[in-house]
């Protein structure tokens, strides 16, 4: 016998919970599964304020803003299965899910696919080598587990990612050799830019790593400059010592349950590899079957919530069929405030590519 | 090293449970529910496995669960994603090598 749900969300991220949060309002029978131990994804590994307007929880840090959303499910309505992956979609209403007692068939009305993003590798030396960690890893060490996760550490990325771990890495007593990256620009925010500098961290832009060295884990690191065309200067090559480089260039949407699902997916390069084609309320080419946050195209957190909101306001509706006013009224809101945190040099690369997904998907 | 100092975070070590668990034969400590690798992490242990083709030592990588760098021999059954399995008491968590088998060995 299966389970059966009005709403299956697969990811306890910043999008999957407030999928549940708008979701819960209208209707109930709500199920979460998500594999990790603990609910929030990577929400809650940020020590940072957050930007934007009060509306995206603008100068609450994100531990905090996961706290209030997981403080605001009822428990009534959704039920959490942490350790619990979704392994496949069979249309158009089972996903089979795994956790320690084995498979289990859950039925489910409508399916919204959070499952996030993963961190990107790239080539160098011994990029394998015990000690080259993800900047989400460390965050996860750090902050939620309270491990230090390493002495003397380079970062490679001067994303908004790199900056700010490089930061929590220093709150957490963790010398920062340097950051180190391959375009001439900072690509995150100056302020957080700024905070590092003022602790006296270079950020060396226009620079990348040849490789890392060490016995059985990570000794040293070895950077050189970078010309105009991103070819190595030869005789630029400096050597730092570290136990640990991290690697902050950037994610790639984790779209292989929506791809087995049989759902129309596209390389959008603007949002940062395959993505899932969705409409303007994140239904996919499946009915029922919804995608929201980083799996419809990397962004951030607070945009993330609201295209869970957006999922899980249509879910909710085509499920309760409630007063359609209500529901224009509540899309409209969503619809503004996803525009006005897309404003802004900084998601011009974001808006692009949602555009481009939605044109091709006309 | 554990936080206990931390600007933002107050982990309340004092209100979890330690517990032991035995890495390669060696007995180390953790907090229970805390990730195997998070606790071997702790414990100085950086090498976790090694590779299937090219037998070269791997550790943790992504940390949520989804590249494999971390698959161990826990209690037994290998391929075990240690970034995301909850330590328990008397824990046996072994080195992998390669694929691993099912022996533990």
């Amino acid at each position: 016998m299966s389970e059966e749900y009005n709403i299956v969300i697969v990811g306890a991220g910043p999008a999957g919970l407030a999928a549940a949060t708008t979701a819960s309002k209208y209707t109930n029978k709500i199920l979460i599964v998500d594999e990790n131990i603990k609910p929030g994804g990577q929400l809650s590994k940020q020590t940072h304020k957050f930007f934007g307007s009060k509306n995206h929880y603008a100068s609450v840090r994100g531990v905090n803003i996961c706290n209030i959303l997981l403080d605001g499910l009822s428990k009534e309505k959704v039920c959490f299965r942490p350790e619990t992956s979704a392994i496949g979609f069979y249309k158009p209403d089972t996903l089979i899910i795994q956790d320690k007692e084995g498979l289990h068939k859950i039925k489910g009305n409508k399916f919204i696919f959070a499952t996030g993003a993963i961190e990107n590798m790239v080539s160098f030396e011994n990029n394998d080598l015990p000690g080259v960690y993800g900047a989400g890893a460390m965050q996860t060490l750090m902050n939620l587990y309270g491990v230090k996760p390493a002495e003397k550490v380079l970062m490679l990325g001067a994303g908004n990612i790199g900056l700010i771990v490089s930061y929590q890495l220093m709150q957490a007593g963790v010398e920062i050799m340097g950051v180190v990256e391959a375009s001439p620009f900072i690509g995150g925010y100056h302020v957080h830019a700024a905070k590092l500098r003022r602790m006296g961290v270079p950020i060396l832009t226009s620079h990348t790593v040849k490789g890392v060295y060490g016995d059985g884990k990570v000794e040293k690191a070895i950077i050189h400059k970078l010309g105009g065309g991103f070819e190595p200067l030869h005789g630029t090559e400096k050597t730092i010592e570290i136990d640990t480089l991290c690697l902050a260039v950037g994610l790639t949407p984790s779209v292989e349950l929506l791809h087995q699902a049989g759902c129309n997916i596209k390389f959008i390069k603007e949002l940062s590899g395959y993505v899932s084609v969705h409409d303007d309320m994140m239904e996919t080419n499946i009915p029922g079957v919804f995608v929201a946050g980083d799996a419809s195209g990397v962004e951030e957190a607070s945009a993330a919530m609201l295209e869970g909101n957006m999922a899980g306001l249509k879910a909710a509706y085509d499920i309760e069929g409630f007063n359609r006013s209500v529901f224009l009224n509540e899309k409209e809101i969503v619809e503004f405030e996803l525009k006005s945190l897309r404003t802004g040099p900084f998601c011009e690369r974001a808006q692009a590519g949602k555009k481009r997904l939605m044109v091709e998907e006309r | 090293m554990r936080l206990k100092d931390h600007p933002v975070l107050d982990f309340k070590f004092e209100e979890k449970k330690k517990v032991s668990f035995i890495f390669n034969g060696e007995t180390l400590y953790g907090y229970e529910g805390e990730p195997i690798a998070a606790a071997l992490h702790d414990n100085g242990v950086r090498v976790l496995r090694r590779s299937p083709k090219l037998n070269r030592d791997r550790g943790i990588f992504c940390a949520i669960g989804k590249c494999s760098s971390c698959l161990m021999n826990v209690n037994g059954i290998p391929n075990i994603k240690t970034c995301v399995e909850p330590l328990k008491e008397g824990d046996i968590v072994k080195y992998q090598d390669k694929k691993g088998n099912i022996r533990g060995d």
